[in-house]
């Protein structure tokens, strides 16, 4: 089944911990569907670019040609199966590029059509109609509400409400305006209130559905570097194997001229090995199973990246992330829950913590900033003091020169801020507030909270502790994320203290703080100094260069466009926590390639334990001790080990899709893992295999 | 004493030897080059060179030293052996025949020592001294000098020099061999090996035959021929002639001294490479399949079949008394476990599994422990393999010693390993096509098929030992199996020095928890999987036509 990924809704935004990377299953109506395309793509001009492949299916069009000269059953079913096999490697890369053809076609639909409105000068009466593909950079157009936006650009007059739920499924709508970081908008989405002017900042035909069309189908996917080092081994395998089988022609020739008495079989005679089953085991011994899988399970990486929402623009970026080694994450959204609220009321003396909490619930009864709304909540909570209905109350709103708030009632008057405009206020109205307050402010302070003073006309009460909250579950994340060879770097504007503070309770193992662009930047170049690959998130312009610098930039698709063009990712639920799963996903993509490469090696031992046995046993009858899985005829072990070779690629096709079980752990449990299920597994499993298709096999006619 | 409990002694005393070798020698040779300092010996040498010893090489600038002096080697011993007749001590020996004097002087330049010819019977003492046994240590200097540019590449970032090959040349021979086989000879002359540049001879036999005889400087050529794996003997019986090798001991010791240097370059690694652990791992790698390797063999010429030996209750056609059953299986394993290729019995008078695994030791690339050098390169070649294939398996792309391992190191180091068995094969397949080369088979059936194998397997690995059994010294077999040892030795030192100059060119990439670890258990048992999974698989098919035909009843 495909994931549509944008009609869905927007999914869970915080990673859970032990989320398994999931993924769709194989569907046989996808192999079915996917069928025209594999066998399109027996080309050979297609088929050359996976030397692997392309040798199998050399060897099945030379069996073919044998088989029309010299029919028999054997020979038959040696090239049906040979076929076969290409067919399935075909297949594995069709269904992994299936998945992303309904997304593409969505995409395509939001494309077409579109008209735009350029303006001929800065007059924004006069404009003409031209189509959407046609505009370029710099064209600046119009855009009204019910009106789609025809490219990608800037806001650069006017705000409005845009629906984008056609590019990232959310269908909540989102503000964009002139100036700041919400400037950008992206084609293809749908203006539902006001009127913006946009300037066009993408080349024509290069627009973000554009790429993203691209990336989904696939099309133009680049081998990523570690893909090309692995062909270059299977490529070395390959060769070492045809080396391998050739040579051994000669060597097969004087043997059995040296056994004048042996009568001639199907597998060898005067001339040596047949040509049938010397292809055969030239098809057995090449890679097939990963050199079948390797494109879809790059195919699949990415399409896991985007069912989760996330668009990589190269598969380069999500092979570095795999390998990264730095995250740095922003504090607020990621770690925290961004906003800061009250942790703990702190009465001075002569003052109840009770009697302070109910000052400070009346002063942000009104107060809708979240700080405020967290006062009430708290005192809620902890003191039972529930909200209430005040009749006659003057309200008193924060402002920049008086930092503070609060409530006149009945001659009561109680106010909350920033410690030094409280204390003026109260030594104003005649209090002398004591020392005491001042240890009180200072001691949050340096605990990284922020310190709000409440008192009433002429006399301080207390102190209120508001916190920045650190996420659920962060702290095992990082833990997790430690044990995987991973290093977290918290970023802040906040001061040194405060971002001490919370990096502490968030478990991170460093922090930057009073961070400015600059800052990340040299921080992000002094990493990959020491060698180490760095992953990090952002949204705003300033963030451009550090994005552009790190080896995994991810971009918020809410971000400006310039934050978008400098990542090599977008996450279409700007959510930057999603930064870990990108990490998992690079792993787990190249795990899958690691474990399909050994059981792929591995499974050759067996299918030697078959063929070797098939070829010589009648020359030489002590190497049917060789034949351990007892087969039932030299025919019929040849098959058989070519059956299994062809069917393992269509068992695997799932695995490569969905990627082996990935849980974070350290490189040494992961590997022990690995290597039992898939390079034990991979020498074991064959024998199984092989032994049960031959026994199907004998049943046959002309198989004894 | 049982046999066996006597094997049991003499194999335990040699591994503890070894051992006990292991930290001093590999620490010795870390210093000898790693230091900055250059002895007033050496420096004449730099001299009359005409080097630089304080000037860095670039890869391909220390690949082209290698190479040029290997063919000015090659040429200087083909013509010494060409002009052998105008030769002062010559001992009125003819001027060597064109195809045998390539095949030599290629042989003796590339470690491989294969000799299609019979020492006391065709090279005179200038030859021998002049030529071949300054070939014996220069070649074995060669071999460590591009291991420890390898290790160097490894162990260096963000650079693109290796050393000089010039300095590394003049201290593996000035520093390493000469004093050790120094030492050695002394020992060897002490336990009965002859040692002088007399004439002819005549001795009257014990049955009063006359027999005529050349004797030679036996002791000190013996002593370097096993400690720089070589294997070329003076005499045609190599380390079974009484006057190389005359008794259980020497033979002991001839076993220590091909092992030694092979077994402690690993401890050179580890200290170059700054982490000790991962010098233990790789001889970990070596001793397991080193220990594997002779207790089958041992298996298969103990538990021999057949009429005669079950009568006389041992397998001992083809071996001297003086050693044994055991004591020869075990020479023999160690001979073409390094690339030695001396012999103290008749490789083909074994058992045919024995026999098998003999070429299968070859087959491995000759890695536990290898050549001097040679070992350690090809070790960590198949470390590399290793690292990329399984190492995938925790999430992050492949590295090793904190060097990446991408396109173009896997590329080299793939080529590394296609080399050798496409020579190997080659080399078979066109000998057993060809009625030329079939012409030359003194057996016929899966025997006779095992000797060519043998003799392509043991020229292309640079072995040198011979199963015999074939009539090599044929402008035929002289020409293809130099061919086969001069590009079985070269493309992969042009390779392994291309890796290193790659692999030094990176900035590391730091150890963390998600890093393959390299030192443990773990990925020994994965480093000899690969390598013998990789051999098995290559040359299955080969084997099966011959020893295995022949073994399997």
């Amino acid at each position: 089944m495909a994931t549509h990924v944008l009609e869905s809704p927007n999914q869970a935004p915080a990673p859970k911990k032990d989320s398994r990377m999931g993924g769709g299953l194989l569907d046989p109506k996808q192999m079915i569907r996917s069928l025209p395309d594999a066998l399109r793509k027996l080309d050979p001009r297609i088929m050359w670019r996976n030397p692997v492949m392309f040798i199998v299916e050399i060897g099945a069009v030379f069996t073919t040609a044998l088989a029309i000269l010299d029919p028999s059953w054997f020979a038959w079913a040696i090239v049906a199966w040979l076929w076969l096999t290409v067919v399935f490697a075909n297949l594995a890369e069709a269904v992994a590029e299936g998945r992303g053809k309904a997304q593409a076609a969505t995409l395509r639909a939001a494309r077409r059509d579109t008209t735009a409105r350029r303006l001929k000068a800065r007059d924004p009466g006069q404009w003409d109609v031209v189509a959407a593909p046609e505009l370029k950079q710099g064209d600046v157009v119009v855009v009204e509400a019910g009106e789609i936006i025809p490219g990608d650009g800037d806001v650069i007059e006017g705000i409005a409400s845009v629906d984008e739920s056609a590019i990232t499924g959310e269908s909540a709508p989102v503000i964009r305006e002139s100036g700041g970081d919400r400037s950008a908008v992206t084609g293809g989405t749908k203006v539902l209130s006001d009127r913006i002017v946009v300037r066009i900042t993408q080349q024509p035909g290069q627009s973000f559905v554009d790429r993203m069309i691209a990336l989904v189908e696939g099309s133009n996917r680049q081998k990523t570097p570690n893909e090309i080092a692995l062909n270059i081994l299977l490529a070395a395998l390959t060769v070492v194997f045809l080396v391998a089988t050739a040579t051994m022609q000669p060597l097969a020739i004087y043997s059995k001229s040296v056994n004048p008495g042996v009568p001639d079989s199907l597998a060898l005679n005067a001339d040596g090995v047949t040509g049938i089953v010397l292809v055969s085991l030239i098809v057995c011994l090449i890679p097939t199973t990963i050199g079948a899988l390797l494109s879809a399970i790059g195919i699949a990486g990415m399409d896991r990246l985007v069912q989760r929402n996330v668009l990589a623009m190269s598969g380069r970026a999500v092979e570095a992330a795999g390998d990264v080694s730095t995250l740095l994450l922003d504090k607020t959204g990621t770690i925290t829950l961004g906003n800061r609220q009250a942790a703990e009321f702190v009465p001075v003396a002569g003052v109840t913590e009770r009697e302070l909490a109910e000052a400070a619930q009346l002063s942000s009864l009104a107060d809708e900033t979240p700080e405020g709304r967290s006062i009430v909540v708290f005192a809620k909570e902890r003191h039972g003091l529930r909200e209430r209905e005040i009749h006659g109350a003057a309200w008193v709103p924060f402002t920049a020169r008086t930092r503070m708030s609060g409530v006149n009632l009945d001659g009561r008057e109680v106010r909350k801020g920033a410690a030094t405009a409280v204390m003026k206020w109260v030594r104003d109205a005649g209090g002398h507030p004591t020392d005491d307050i001042g240890h009180l402010v200072d001691g949050i302070s340096a605990s990284g909270g922020t310190p709000l003073v409440v008192a009433e006309k002429g006399r301080v009460l207390g102190v209120i502790h508001l916190k920045d909250v650190v996420k659920e579950g962060m702290r095992e994340r990082f833990d997790e994320m430690r044990r995987m060879g991973i290093r977290t770097v918290m970023i802040t504007g906040d001061n040194p203290l405060t971002a001490r503070a919370i990096a502490d309770e968030a478990g991170v193992d460093d922090f930057l703080a009073e961070a400015t662009p600059e800052d990340k930047l040299a921080l992000i170049r002094k990493e990959q100094e020491g060698g180490r690959l760095v992953a990090m998130t952002g949204d705003g312009t300033n963030d451009a260069p550090a994005l552009a610098q790190s080896d995994v930039g991810v971009a918020m698709n809410t971000g400006t466009s310039a934050a978008k063009e400098a990542g090599n990712m977008v996450d279409l639920d700007s959510n930057p926590t999603k930064l870990i799963e990108i990490v998992e996903i690079g792993k787990q993509l190249l795990i899958t390639r690691g474990a399909l490469t050994t059981f792929s090696i591995a499974n050759d031992v067996a299918k030697y334990f078959a063929i070797i046995p098939a070829m010589f046993a009648a020359l030489y009858p002590g190497l049917d001790a060789l034949n351990v899985m007892r087969l039932a005829s030299p025919q019929s072990a040849i098959l058989a080990a070519v059956i299994f070779n062809a069917l393992v690629i269509i068992a695997l096709i799932p695995l490569a899709l969905r990627g082996v079980r990935y849980r974070p752990s350290s490189a040494s449990k992961l590997l022990s893992r690995n290597l039992y299920v898939y390079g034990l597994g991979g020498i074991v499993v064959p024998f199984i295999g092989i032994k049960l298709i031959d026994l199907l096999l004998q049943l046959l006619p002309g198989m004894s | 004493m049982s046999p066996t409990l006597a094997g049991i002694l003499f194999i335990g005393s040699l591994l503890l030897a070894l051992a006990v070798c292991f930290k001093p020698l590999g620490d010795y040779m870390y210093r000898v080059y790693s230091g900055t300092r250059h002895s007033a010996v050496e420096r004449g040498i730099y001299r009359l060179l005409g080097v630089d010893p304080d000037g860095e090489q670039r890869w391909g600038v220390y690949a082209r030293g290698v190479l040029a002096f290997s063919v000015l080697s090659v040429l200087f011993l083909y013509a010494l052996q060409r002009l052998q007749d105008h030769l002062v001590l010559s001992l009125g020996m003819k001027a060597v025949e064109p195809s045998s004097a390539w095949n030599t002087a290629v042989s003796f330049v590339t470690n491989t020592n294969w000799q299609s010819y019979s020492g006391e019977s065709t090279m005179g003492h200038v030859v021998q001294t002049a030529g071949l046994a300054v070939q014996n240590f220069v070649s074995a200097a060669t071999g460590m000098a591009v291991a420890v540019a390898l290790v160097r590449g490894f162990a260096r970032s963000k650079t693109d020099t290796l050393g000089n090959f010039w300095v590394d040349l003049v201290r593996g021979t000035i520093r390493i061999l000469l004093p050790i086989a120094f030492v050695a000879a002394l020992a060897l002359v002490a336990g009965g090996a002859i040692q002088t540049f007399a004439g002819h001879g005549t001795w009257t036999t014990l049955t009063g035959g006359e027999q005529t005889f050349t004797p030679a400087a036996a002791a000190s050529q013996e002593a370097i021929k096993n400690l720089g794996t070589n294997g070329g003997g003076i005499f045609n019986a190599n380390s079974a002639h009484p006057f190389e090798n005359p008794t259980a001991w020497t033979n002991w010791l001839t076993i220590f001294l091909l092992l030694v240097i092979a077994s402690c370059l690993p401890r050179t690694f580890g200290r170059m490479v700054g982490d000790n652990r991962q010098g233990h791992a790789v001889v970990a790698v070596m001793a397991t399949i080193f220990a594997a390797s002779v207790a089958l063999t041992h298996w298969a010429e103990r538990s021999a079949g057949g009429t005669v030996p079950q009568a006389i209750g041992a397998a001992m056609e083809g071996r001297e008394t003086r050693f044994g059953v055991s004591d020869s299986a075990m020479f023999a394993s160690a001979t073409t476990l390094t690339s030695t290729g001396a012999v103290d019995s008749f490789h083909d008078s074994y058992t045919a599994l024995g026999g098998g695994m003999l070429i299968f030791n070859m087959l491995l690339g000759e890695v536990a422990p290898g050549g001097t050098g040679a070992g350690l390169y090809g070790m960590l070649v198949l470390a590399v393999v290793t690292v990329f294939v399984a190492g995938l398996m925790v999430g992050r792309t492949p590295e090793y010693l904190g060097k990446k391992i991408g396109a173009r190191e896997i590329k080299l180091a793939s080529l590394y390993l296609l080399v050798t068995p496409a020579l190997v094969l080659a080399g078979t397949a066109v000998a057993m096509a060809t009625a030329t080369g079939r012409a030359a088979m003194l057996n016929g059936g899966a025997h006779g098929l095992s000797e060519i194998l043998y003799a392509y397997t043991s020229a292309s690995n640079n072995n040198g030992s011979a199963f015999a059994g074939v009539s090599v010294n044929t402008p035929f077999h002289n020409t293809t199996l130099g061919l086969c040892m001069a590009f079985g030795r070269f493309l992969p030192i042009v390779l392994v020095l291309a890796l290193a100059g790659s692999l030094a060119r990176q900035a590391p990439v730091p150890a963390s928890a998600g890093t393959l670890p390299t030192h443990r258990p773990q990925f020994v048992g994965m480093v000899v999987g690969v390598t013998i999974i990789l051999v098995a698989l290559t040359f299955l098919p080969a084997l099966a036509l011959g020893p295995l035909a022949e073994g399997l009843l």
